[in-house]
């Protein structure tokens, strides 16, 4: 061995010892980078090199793994990440499906995770497999109640719907029906598209021609702009109401002018230079845009990637009441994590404030959504 | 369902069709000559679409940088397989295709891109830079492979479909695009209305089968890929080289699939992975067409289009599901009428 590598040898030992930690806290992430969920799994990843790399004086380690929204590798992601990476805690993942394919093995193997995607059966109705799942996204109920109350008090009394032909078009559909239902508000044409669709003229004349009051569009990114373009072209004069899977600046670019006046619940974290200086959440989610627009360029930041800051926040509150328990890498420390986890209250984060009880793992209530329209090509928060 | 709803449908399903049937062309035509199903056919679209609407934005679209890396290895690929043929001329004409090309077409997009030199300037650039990447992965992944079995091939076709996929990913981002029409045209007929940009596919439509008709039956490099579909054997016996009816194919194939591409971003939003359904549409018309017919493949084509506009009106959950089963009727028919003779080799 050379002088110089042995040096560096020395280095690279003496550097990894250095800072004084006890215990290393692993955090295992398993997100969709890649296919059809690419738009929230890329902001995402991103959003986890901004974690912390400390939390109460243990250092924590990232591994991060693409699952594709593929519910087969999510599970086998997550058991990687288990079994080999010794991780104490699973983020992840990004979509519905590939959740509730995660939770069993949660269960089995007594390893908390905090799911990044929307849907309440995620975390409902609980139980002893769901105990160890939490959510940081807000539930869809609660975003479908936003649209139904909001509908009902601008007199809408009939509802074209359109959504996604997969498991989030479906969970809207259901979801929205309950909250229709009890607002009087009667849906009269329930129509579906694919992702891909060049085209959706089919689906918008029959829209049209039940001549409903009001368009709700259940898809997210940058496909839920088609519909809505058709029915411009189709002259369609009623109100639009989207969902808050596109509150991204990607879906401003593409819909241009024709998504003008559309209205949305969101989380606070889109509109947060424009809440109120009394709103807690301001400040978290405004130190999360600066931080990302930092690593990733101004107009950059999307409230999905926000959802894994979130987690870290949860996350970060729950480590010092756990580390009272038992040493990172053991059963104890991830078994009191759960707890502490469980047992948190008034937790501040980009998208809400939440208070976990043992029957709702979510804990936001709806200071975690707020109404927005698009004004100037531009989110404005509705008061 | 009244008259005017009946008339829009089948306007929808026939410009939507129309895309189809040039996607379905392009299967045949490249099946016919290398027996390589191109799964990938639908990427070109993609990727045609997305370079389309990065430079109608006068962005520096990252497709580019994807051409050189593939002219790249292309080029190497190329050196060492025939390591020991290549001399002089055939070594100037080989780093002449996979080298100094794509470096025009950079040199040229980085130029223009900023410029906005107006939309038949961008409209060429983008369809020069989508077009040879098709050649060059027929160069890198399936000249090598010489005279395997279809089904190789075939598998061959999937890998090299998903490699692209994820390229797409890395050099478009998880985001859909959008282009500007190229005309905001609207022809009133009746209850109909007619963008101008349907007008457009309509007619490059009709003027591409046109030129691929007269290519075929009237040029001699035309006849030689007829040859080379026909009797590969024959057509090598005959001094025809086949590889390079293969690289040809393929570039048609890439033309064609950049083309598609360019037309709809107008009309849709194009992601880097949207292309697969779309191209999937296209496999369909060219299968219930028999995979050898090309007036077979149009008329199937625009038949997928029409049965597509129409489910979705009736049954928008379950249109892929018609569009696509609508293929074993046929096989059946197909293989009723025929027998189950097996694909001579």
């Amino acid at each position: 061995m050379s002088r110089t590598s042995a040096i560096l040898a020395a280095a690279v030992v003496f550097g990894l010892a250095a800072p004084a930690f006890a215990d290393t806290i692993r955090v295992g992430v398993t997100i969709s980078t890649t296919g059809p969920a690419a738009s929230l799994g890329v902001p995402q990843r991103n959003s986890i090199a901004l974690l912390p790399k400390e939390i109460a004086g243990q250092q924590v380690t990232y591994t991060v793994l693409d699952d594709g929204a593929d519910s087969t590798r999510a599970v086998a992601n997550m058991r990687k990440l288990i079994e080999e990476e010794k991780a104490d805690i699973i983020i992840g993942t990004s979509t519905t499906p590939a959740s509730l394919a995660m939770i069993n093995v949660a269960a089995e193997t007594k390893v908390p995770m905090i799911s990044l995607s929307a849907s309440a059966s995620i975390i409902q109705p609980m139980d002893a497999t769901k105990r160890w799942v939490f959510k940081v996204p807000q539930n869809d109920n609660l975003m479908a109640d936003a649209i139904a109350g909001h509908m009902a008090a601008s007199g809408v009394k009939t509802v074209g719907f359109i959504g996604f032909n997969d498991a989030y078009g479906d969970g809207w559909a259901k979801e929205f029906t309950r909250a229709a239902a009890e607002k009087n508000i009667t849906i009269v044409a329930n129509e579906r598209f694919a992702r891909a669709d060049t085209s959706v003229t089919g689906q918008v004349l029959k829209l049209v021609a039940a001549k409903p009051d009001a368009v709700l569009i259940a898809g997210s990114g940058t496909p839920a702009a088609l519909p809505q373009k058709t029915l411009h072209e189709r002259a369609y004069a009623g109100k639009y109401y989207q969902t808050h899977g596109v509150a991204n600046n990607d879906f401003l670019r593409v819909g241009g002018k024709d998504v003008e006046g559309t209205i949305l619940p969101a989380g606070p974290i889109l509109v947060s230079a424009q809440l109120p200086d009394s709103n807690p959440i301001k400040a978290k989610a405004l130190e999360y845009v600066k931080a990302y627009e930092a690593a990733n360029g101004a107009g950059s930041v999307a409230t999905f990637g926000a959802h894994a800051y979130d987690a870290a926040i949860l996350l970060t509150a729950a480590v010092p009441g756990a580390l009272a328990k038992g040493k990172p890498g053991s059963a104890e420390f991830r078994a009191a994590l759960r707890d502490s986890m469980e047992a948190q209250k008034n937790v501040v984060m980009t998208h809400g404030i939440a208070n976990m009880t043992a029957e709702d793992h979510n804990g936001f209530d709806s200071r975690a959504r707020v109404m927005v329209t698009i004004e100037g090509g531009a989110w404005k928060l509705l008061p | 369902m009244d008259l005017s709803i009946f008339l829009i449908l089948v306007q929808d399903g026939v410009v939507n069709g129309a895309i189809y049937a040039l996607l379905a062309l392009s299967l045949v035509l490249v099946f016919a000559v290398t027996r390589v199903i191109l799964v990938a056919q639908g990427e070109f679209v993609a990727f045609g679409g997305l370079t389309y609407a990065a430079l109608a934005t006068g962005q520096t679209p990252g497709a580019i940088w994807l051409l050189g890396g593939l002219g790249l290895a292309a080029f190497a690929g190329g050196l060492w397989q025939e390591r020991r043929r290549m001399r002089g001329g055939a070594l100037l004409r080989h780093a002449l295709f996979t080298l100094a090309l794509p470096a025009a077409i950079i040199a040229a997009t980085l130029v223009l891109a900023p410029r906005r030199a107006g939309i038949v300037v961008e409209v060429l650039l983008a369809v020069a830079i989508v077009t040879p990447m098709a050649p060059y992965l027929y160069r890198i992944a399936f000249q090598p492979l010489g005279n395997a079995s279809v089904l190789t091939l075939l598998i061959t076709a999937v890998a090299l479909h998903l490699a692209l996929t994820g390229l797409g990913l890395v050099f478009f981002g998880p985001e859909g695009f959008r282009a500007p029409p190229f005309s905001d045209a609207m022809i009133l007929a009746g209850p109909l209305m007619i963008p101008g940009q349907a007008i457009w596919i309509l007619g490059l439509t009709l003027a591409l089968m046109l030129g691929l008709y007269a290519f075929f039956e009237k040029t001699l490099t035309g006849k030689a890929l007829r040859a080379t579909a026909v009797n590969r054997l024959g057509a090598r016996l005959v001094g025809i080289p086949t590889a390079q009816a293969g690289v040809l194919a393929f570039g048609l194939a890439g033309f064609i699939g950049a083309l598609s591409g360019v037309l709809i971003v107008p009309l849709t939003t194009v992601y880097y992975d949207g292309g697969f359904m779309i191209g999937l549409r296209g496999f369909t018309a060219a299968i219930i067409g028999g995979l050898g017919s090309y007036p077979g493949a149009v008329l199937a084509a625009l038949l997928v289009g029409v049965a597509e506009s129409f489910s979705s009106f009736w049954a928008s959950a379950f249109k892929e599901v018609i569009v696509f089963t609508a293929i074993i009727p046929v096989l059946l028919w197909r293989s009723l009428r025929h027998g189950n003779g097996e694909d001579e080799e």
